[in-house]
């Protein structure tokens, strides 16, 4: 059984990484029906960011704000106004293809730039185990789950507490009545950009430590957050959260439980049982159909 | 492209053509192995595009579908069968494959559609890497043989290319054929309203698998002649990767226009090869072309064309209007 624990806890913390990039995932979907195909690769530069950051010779947490801001700017603010803005009214294909090809610019600017090799990053958290019902838990996982529930903790809080976020729900439900009413929706739709390139800049700089730095890396976190957020519900938050702990548990159970060859498929038939069966979402509202 | 006269379309058509038997005669093996894998990815994505450009399904799978086939090839050709036999079998199987993957659609559709066939590829790809009895695994299958078509022997890279052509020939014919016929009608009236489709009598449900399944069988074919073009292949060519480049060369062609795989699978094999000259950036290059080509227009290469024509076609009518509207006044 202890096994058992440590495979569930282990899972609650990559499911928790998952969950932030998934939350961002769908924010964006539900803003501008955006769908990213460099989700992934949004997770896996802001760790080089902060990694260039300390080259240069600025302290471990100098580099973390510094690579969260650029990352702010350059995966919040530059990605929407340059590639989303440009192709929004065109449909959300065009656009989910221009995602693919940042994706492949933004794998070979790393490998170009960085480096091709995987490269040890520092962990927010010391290493170290602690006792927890008679199991000894790692540092690390505690860690990552506390930084990730008080990340969605604190955007939940956003989201329903305050009227920012009431106009962000707002401009995301019915664009066209928010706009009457007077909530400033282009600016709502930014703040989700911006919002979204912080969670995934947070969810690098705890996922880094443990699976290292590397230009690859995006691909497998990219497809965790995707079936993670479908699976959760596209057009909900707490879906996603709840999406990207299950993945993250189920994928560690299957690991150890079905085979290693076939660790991968395991998610993939519960995402597909999930959208033909319950396509909304396990916890995700129907979407009404126009016609 | 109705804008053109006709004889000058045929013109250009048939210089086109001429252009791709004659030109490539003193291309070096590299070359010519480039140029194959345009036609091959010329297939494919044609049998994208029927899906989704003329049915509007989303496929994320196509790639999954090039892998079968070409798995279907090489454990054909390698175990003695003739090639022409190998591509029926692809065929045959993707096409039954294609149809059970499009029963999803008939429940969800668009971004859902994409994904549950994304959870496919990835499934196929880890039954060509993990079924080693079979596929070879990581291993793959070597020693591909070429085919001898009409007793002509194509282990050359030029014979082997006019393989590829021909059959790239022969499927357009069948594709242009196929779009014109009341099926591929059918299939344009499921993608600008599936309602309005079903309630003129359109079996909405057959004409979905029927997309899907057509598409696939396409990805078969040229999965079929992939095969024989490396003489090698392991699972990793078949990778979530091929199905997204084979959605980029659609959209970025043009989806829903005839010509837009062609234009497509040329800038996805061939602009990286051109780029070679910036060494290391090329693919990046290559990136932001792409997105800087979206960015500019939407629908793709054909897209820009399209609009240019309508353009001058506005212009001409509202000319012819104006004379009209001066004869008239001169008239009165």
């Amino acid at each position: 059984m202890s096994n058992l624990f440590d495979l569930l806890v282990a899972g609650l913390a990559t499911g928790a990484i998952y969950a932030l990039v998934a939350v961002g995932f769908t924010l964006l979907w539900q803003t501008s029906q955006t769908i990213n195909f460099a989700q992934g690769e949004f997770v896996m530069l802001p760790a080089f960011l902060m990694l260039a950051a300390m080259q240069v010779g600025a302290p471990f947490w100098l580099a973390i704000i510094l690579g969260i801001l650029l990352s702010m700017i350059l995966l919040g603010l530059a990605f929407k106004l340059l590639l989303v803005d440009p192709m929004m009214r065109h449909g959300v294909l065009p656009l989910a293809i221009a995602t693919m090809a940042l994706a492949i610019g933004i794998k070979e600017a790393v490998k170009q730039f960085f480096s091709a090799e995987a490269s040890p990053f520092p962990s927010i958290v010391p290493t170290g185990e602690v006792a927890i019902l008679g199991h000894a838990v790692s540092l690390q996982s505690i860690g990552v789950l506390v930084v990730a529930i008080l990340a969605v903790l604190g955007l939940t809080t956003l989201l329903n507490r305050t009227s920012l976020g009431h106009q962000m729900q707002a401009a995301a439900q019915n664009p066209t009545v928010a706009r009457i009413i007077g909530v400033p929706v282009e600016r709502m739709i930014l703040l989700t950009f911006l919002i979204n390139a912080f969670l995934v800049a947070l969810a690098s700089l705890l996922i880094t430590p443990i699976y290292l730095a590397k230009f690859s890396s995006g691909e497998v976190l990219g497809q965790a957050a995707f079936i993670a957020a479908i699976v959760g519900g596209f057009n909900q938050v707490r879906g996603a959260i709840a999406g990207g702990l299950l993945i993250g548990v189920l994928d560690n159970l299957a690991a150890a439980y079905v085979s290693t060859q076939y660790r991968a498929a395991v998610p993939m038939m519960f995402l597909i049982a999930v959208i033909l069966f319950r396509p909304q979402g396990l916890l995700g509202r129907a979407e009404e159909r126009t016609v | 492209m109705s804008g053109f006269a006709k004889p000058l379309k045929i013109a250009l058509g048939l210089a086109v053509i001429a252009a791709l038997i004659i030109v490539p005669m003193n291309f070096n093996r590299y070359g010519l192995f480039i140029l194959s894998q345009w036609a091959v990815m010329s297939i494919a994505a044609m049998g994208l595009n029927l899906t989704l450009g003329y049915a509007g399904q989303v496929s994320l799978a196509q790639g999954a579908f090039v892998g079968i086939g070409a798995y279907a090839a090489a454990i054909m050709t390698t175990h003695g069968w003739p090639l022409p036999a190998a591509i029926l079998v692809a065929i045959v199987l993707s096409f039954a494959i294609g149809w059970v993957l499009g029963y999803p659609a008939l429940r969800v559709q668009h971004h859902y559609l994409a994904f549950v066939t994304l959870a496919f590829s990835t499934l196929a790809f880890l039954l060509f890497r993990n079924e080693s009895w079979l596929t070879g695994g990581i291993y793959g299958i070597s020693n591909i043989p070429r085919p001898h078509i009409f007793g002509i022997a194509t282990n050359k890279p030029l014979p082997f290319y006019y393989v590829c052509l021909g059959s790239l020939a022969i499927v357009s014919l069948a594709v242009w054929w196929l779009i014109r016929s009341p099926w591929g009608r059918a299939f344009m009236a499921l993608r600008e309203n599936p309602l309005r489709a079903q309630s003129l009598g359109i079996d909405t449900r057959r004409y979905t698998l029927m997309a899907f399944a057509i598409g696939s069988a396409l990805g078969g074919v040229a999965g079929a002649l992939y095969a024989p073009l490396t003489q090698y292949i392991d699972p990793v060519p078949f990778n979530l990767s091929l199905s997204l480049d084979l959605l980029l060369m659609v959209i970025v062609g043009g989806a829903g226009f005839y010509f837009g795989p062609f234009l497509g699978a040329m800038i996805a094999v061939l602009l990286p090869e051109w780029l070679r000259f910036a060494e290391g950036y090329y693919l990046m290059l290559y990136a932001v072309a792409v997105m800087l080509l979206l960015i500019w227009s939407p629908t793709g290469i054909l897209g820009i064309l399209d609009r240019y024509l309508a353009e001058r076609r506005t212009k001409a009518a509202s000319a012819l209007r104006a004379v009209a509207k001066s004869r008239l006044e001169t008239v009165q």
